[in-house]
């Protein structure tokens, strides 16, 4: 579950373009979107591809990501319990 | 009774650079069959959140905005018009990548957003704050004097007193090949200038360049902007025709031209349509700008602010002549520019010290 | 403005509900959508999608305007001079050069299509080079000037979804400054595997015909499409005695300046340039009889565009209905496509039906008429609105 949560950071930053931030800066339980890292709707599509991408989840309600997505450690949680890949 | 239209306020992110009065004393004559734009730090200007998305000709677009707003002192400008031959390319190109490499699969909608021609525009109201008027033209080389010609419109009818106009196109490095297999753009291998020009293709670059036109002169202005045309197709034979009707237009006479700047960019073809105009302006003095510059379909934006330099400061950077002799002149007041790319799209401006 | 604003002396289409100006009117009378999945070039979507595509291939289009191959009309630009070959038969324009005429054209996809099909190939062969200066988006318009010998004043706009209304305001402006008489003014664009994959990506394309307006809205259908009006002056209009279809009164154009791609929830640049577009005309909200919404059917669009007529027609809101259950949203096209049916319902008095509603948004007071009305009609407001914030309105009266 931590090489998990340490390689969504890596993602994370990646396909988000966090320029600055390392995996350090992010804490498991910070808020993703608004507040804490200061995501939106549009980062939240690029999540959504992430995920179908390297795990094999499909979600196809923009809506439902907004529970999925709310820190690095929910995100863990749905991918280990889903993942296809 | 229409306004008179001022260049109040200029920003540029160009081959030479940022703008500044250093620019034309500072340049370097490119060489090179493409070069990127030399970037300033983008750091304080937009914030981090907002930048990791962004593109070089948004970044660029943002830069040379603020700058020229900031000359003018103008916060929020009562339009945005702006023009770009290509757009977004890079975005555009990076989704059109991941669309083949995909198999239309994986796909993130960043790119695709941000694709889309009216994007510079659209942040820079966005990061602005302006809800006015907003429209982006994108025809080839006119897409900057089509935008020229609505700024005009909107403020000569008193539409606005203050309207942000600008060009951007950036180098997209699959689009750019693309030219380049084609043979718009010169082999990697040359390097020639556009007066050493021999081989096909001309060089190409990249730039924003942003105006802050204003219906009132101010401290800062730089010139008068009193008129343009725009016609989409022309033979070398009917340049005369086309700017006589046009001097007519505006009860000048050739002989009033103290200076015109030409498009010249190294194509033979191109050449014969600058060349014609010479011959119909003998007493002006031809300057260029795409030795600088480089080609890009709103180069011309350029162009436009090199006549502003010279309308403000009263000198012509030696840079700037085509010829190598010229008659000594004291006085620049009124100034034509001509531009077309491969015999279409044909766009006049005349502009005047104040 | 003073007079009766920019006369429209001609008009031309070509969506995925008809061929002609006829062919759409019959269509919108039969209350038939035009929506199907896609055949004209595959995809992994077609199965999930439906389009307003036209069942005409690029040779097709290429054989009926007469051009010779092997040209570079990429399919924006063969949609583009079917449409504008009608609109000047339309407005009964023999020559082009007789007056100080333009064209003011859009697009947002431009020559994609080609550039997807083959630009993989253009860096080891030559075959298909010639498409390479059919990508930029002005390409089509330098195409349809070619097509029908125009030599001027010939540019193009791009605002994303909103572009055909803002070259449609540009040429009116340019025939009030009295830069032109004449100018030919709309938008064309293919569908792109491009385009529907952008659409995907942003998970905002409809598995089922759309609902504008329903509370169970599930997003837009993609279509493609030209159309384009003539636009002729007063003076022109006296002394050729020429027959006006409607007249250009109003138009208004204003940023959202709230985010990439969503609107704001209040709709302030929807509400903008409705104000704007009203006092252009001289009109005040309770004039206008009609509004060809924008009405994509994304829940974003149609709640922010809903709240934003409730703001500028406060308990009033008249009646109303978004057209593109018929042809899908055709982008750039969209805004000329609907000025084209904001015109034939002030000619039949007609208000067309807003197909596949079916229950109010639980948010707005607001329901669309669903079945085709027959009323006389003075004013329509026709709204288009895009990406990048960029919203504009346009009003046509009757004649």
């Amino acid at each position: 579950m931590t090489a998990l949560k340490e390689e969504l950071k890596r993602q994370i930053i990646e396909v988000l373009n966090l320029e600055d931030i390392t995996p350090a800066d992010i804490q498991d339980e910070e808020v993703l979107f608004g507040e804490g890292l200061g995501l939106d709707s549009i980062d939240a599509l690029e999540l959504i591809v992430l995920m179908d991408k390297t795990y094999g989840i499909k979600l196809s309600d923009p809506k439902k990501g907004r529970d999925i997505f709310q820190s690095v450690e929910t995100m863990a949680a749905y991918i280990s319990e889903n993942r296809t890949k | 009774m229409k306004r008179s239209v001022f260049i109040n306020g200029i920003g540029a992110v160009t081959a030479q650079g940022v703008w500044r009065p250093e620019i034309f004393s500072d340049a370097q004559v490119i060489a090179d069959a493409i070069t990127p734009a030399d970037q300033p730090s983008y750091k304080g200007l937009i914030s981090p959140g907002v930048i990791r998305r962004m593109s070089r000709g948004m970044k660029m677009g943002i830069y040379a905005a603020k700058q020229a707003l900031e000359e003018a002192s103008v916060t929020i400008p009562d339009a945005i018009v702006t023009g770009t031959g290509l757009g977004c390319s890079e975005d555009s190109d990076k989704f059109l990548r991941s669309l083949w490499e995909n198999e239309e699969q994986f796909l993130t909608p960043t790119s695709f957003i941000q694709s889309t021609h009216n994007t510079v525009a659209a942040q820079i109201a966005l990061q602005l704050q302006c809800k006015g008027y907003n429209v982006t033209y994108v025809n080839g080389a006119i897409s900057f004097e089509s935008a020229l010609l609505d700024t005009l419109m909107l403020l000569q009818m008193g539409e606005g007193d203050n309207v942000l106009l600008g060009g951007v196109d950036e180098v997209a490095e699959q689009t750019y090949s693309y030219l380049q297999a084609g043979g718009y753009i010169k082999a990697g291998s040359i390097h020639e200038t556009v007066k050493t020009s021999v081989s096909p293709g001309v060089n190409y670059a990249e730039g924003a360049h942003f105006f802050s036109m204003g219906g009132h002169k101010i401290a800062s202005s730089y010139g008068e902007v009193v008129d343009v045309v725009l016609q989409n197709d022309l033979e070398p034979s009917e340049v005369s025709s086309f700017l006589q009707s046009f001097i007519a237009t505006n009860d000048l006479r050739p002989d009033d031209m103290d200076a015109v700047i030409l498009g010249y960019n190294g194509d033979e073809q191109d050449d014969l349509f600058y060349s014609a105009i010479q011959l119909e302006l003998p007493a002006a003095t031809s300057l260029y700008y795409k030795h600088l510059s480089g080609q890009f379909d709103s180069c011309s934006a350029f162009g436009l602010a090199a006549a502003a330099f010279v309308m403000k400061y009263q000198t012509v950077p030696p840079v700037l002549y085509w010829n190598e002799k010229n008659y000594p002149k004291t006085t620049w007041r009124n100034i034509l520019l001509y531009n077309q790319y491969q015999g279409k799209d044909h766009a006049l401006v005349f502009v005047r010290a104040c | 403005m003073t007079g009766r604003g920019v006369a429209v002396t001609g008009i031309g289409i070509i969506s995925s509900i008809g061929n002609t100006v006829e062919e759409n009117l019959q269509t919108i009378l039969a209350g038939k959508h035009g929506l199907s999945r896609i055949a004209n070039f595959p995809t992994r979507l077609q199965e999930y999608i439906w389009v307003g595509e036209i069942k005409h291939s690029n040779e097709a289009l290429s054989d009926s305007l007469g051009l010779t191959s092997p040209h570079a009309f990429t399919r924006t630009a063969l949609l583009g001079a079917c449409a504008v070959r009608q609109a000047l038969e339309s407005a009964n324009v023999q020559d082009v050069c007789d007056l100080r005429t333009g064209l003011i054209s859009s697009t947002s996809v431009g020559g994609m299509d080609y550039t997807e099909r083959y630009g993989m190939t253009y860096l080891t062969s030559s075959e298909w080079h010639r498409y390479i200066p059919s990508h930029p988006a002005g390409d089509s318009t330098h195409k349809i000037a070619q097509y029908i010998g125009i030599k001027g004043l010939v540019t193009t706009v791009s605002t994303a979804c909103s572009s055909a209304a803002n070259a449609i305001m540009m040429g009116a402006r340019l025939i009030r400054s009295g830069r032109l008489d004449r100018v030919i003014v709309g938008g064309t664009d293919g569908l792109s595997k491009f385009t529907v994959n952008g659409f995907h990506a942003l998970m905002i394309l409809a598995d089922a015909p759309c609902q504008p307006f329903d509370m169970h809205r599930k997003g837009l259908n993609l279509g493609e499409g030209a159309a384009y009006l003539v636009l002729e002056s007063e003076e022109i209009v006296q002394r050729e005695g020429k027959g006006v279809l409607a007249y250009l009164t109003g138009y208004g154009n204003a940023n959202d300046a709230f985010h990439q791609t969503a609107s704001s929830e209040n709709g302030e640049g929807a509400f903008l340039a409705m104000e704007k577009a009203l006092a252009v005309a001289q009109l005040t909200p309770h004039a206008i009889d009609y509004v060809n919404a924008h009405g994509t059917a994304t829940p974003n669009n149609d709640l922010s565009e809903g709240r934003a007529m409730q703001r500028i027609f406060k308990n009033t809101v008249p009646p109303f209905s978004s057209t593109k259950p018929f042809t899908g949203h055709t982008l750039a096209a969209a805004g000329a496509i609907e000025a084209v049916y904001s015109i034939l319902a002030l000619q039949q008095g007609i208000i067309p039906a807003n197909l596949h509603f079916d229950t109010p948004m639980e948010e707005l007071d607001l329901i669309p008429e669903t079945e085709t009305q027959h009323q006389s009609l003075s004013h329509v407001l026709s709204n288009s609105f895009g990406f990048g914030g960029n919203c504009s309105s346009l009003i046509f009266s009757k004649a």
